[in-house]
């Protein structure tokens, strides 16, 4: 406790140069960097590349990770100096929490469609996932 | 034992020390709090991803998102965001460099191209429910009204919130208090930026090759 008081101070000491600045080149990279990663997924879509939807879905999966990244880097000027750590201390735990709220709720929700509605999905035809 | 209790060296003239003594300017936890905001914000727009992939299958009969999803519209929107991040990021330095005259004509064409966002969206939106596929029609299509209008709403409050920070640095000019909002309001544009990858990535674009 006592150390991160120590950084903090010597942090917030400088304050007044510490918040997050971007550069002009900085955002032209970003723009252009998310610029091709939004053409690449929607091209692979609406031209219809693959005829294996999956390996397209697995694609523009990627896409949306990289740009993630690129617009955390370029936009937010993530670092993992800012604040002594603790955005990307907040942030790692967000995503943490945000990948169980997610898989999770997909995991028990296709296993419950797929173990206790049998009928009801072949009643509708479209009921379920 | 008494004795020993009764004067302790220095109890006459007690001396404290605040070891975790450091300076509080104000705002300097700002950015810090804004940021837990928006993984805070983070979390609910995560909820409302995880009901779209649940109940994106549920057409209940209806229409579903290969028969409804415009793509080329949808490729429009996502530039008109993207555009308006790199103004926004433009307004920046131009604040980082004090030109309060850029600074504000960055912050007016960011608002423009995100107003153009919205009216887009609005289109979007009338467009579904005048052909019958409202929020109310299946439960893929209340998750789906859910979550992009949630992302509208959040769009809605920053071109407010930027309209009155236009105001407040017409005024007041690029004192200390204008940039720590100006660098608050960036957070919040940029992270929205973020969540509409995830949507035009998971709700658009898989929609389509569902």
């Amino acid at each position: 406790m006592s150390a991160s008081g120590h950084q903090t101070q010597g942090h917030e000491a400088q304050h007044g140069d510490d918040a997050p600045h971007g550069s002009r080149r900085g955002y032209v990279i970003g723009f252009l960097l998310s610029a091709v990663l939004t053409a690449i997924p929607f091209a692979l879509v609406m031209g219809g590349a693959f005829t294996d939807t999956r390996i397209t879905a697995g694609l523009i999966t990627v896409a949306a990770a990289i740009q993630i990244v690129v617009h955390m880097i370029y936009f937010l000027h993530m670092n993992t100096k800012s604040e002594a750590g603790w955005t990307v201390m907040a942030l790692i735990f967000t995503a943490i929490i945000v990948v169980i709220v997610i898989a999770g709720s997909l995991w028990v929700m296709y296993n419950m469609n797929a173990n206790m509605m049998p009928h009801m999905m072949t009643e509708t035809g479209s009921g379920g996932m | 034992m008494s004795e020993q209790t009764a004067t302790p060296p220095g109890a006459e003239n007690p001396v404290f020390y605040d070891v975790e003594d450091h300076p509080h300017p104000p705002g300097a936890s700002t950015m810090l709090g804004f940021w837990l905001y928006l993984m805070s914000d983070c979390l609910i727009f995560a909820m409302l991803f995880a009901a779209y992939g649940v109940y994106g299958g549920s057409t209940a009969g209806g229409p579903t998102a290969k028969e409804l999803f415009d793509l080329p519209l949808v490729a429009v929107n996502t530039a008109m965001l993207l555009f308006s991040s790199i103004t926004y990021g433009f307004a920046m330095i131009a604040t980082d460099e004090k030109k309060q005259g850029a600074t504000l004509a960055w912050l007016a064409l960011t608002g423009l191209f995100g107003a153009a966002f919205i009216g887009i969206e609005l289109y979007e939106f009338s467009h579904l429910i005048h052909e019958g596929a409202g929020p109310t029609r299946s439960a893929f299509l209340s998750a789906f009204f859910t979550l992009v209008g949630t992302h509208g709403l959040h769009v809605t409050s920053g071109l407010i919130w930027l309209a009155v920070l236009m105001v407040q640095v017409a005024r007041r000019g690029l004192i200390a208090d204008n940039v720590r909002r100006l660098q608050c309001l960036s957070l919040f544009w940029h992270f929205l930026d973020v969540i509409w990858i995830g949507v035009f990535t998971f709700v658009y674009l898989m929609g389509v090759l569902r």
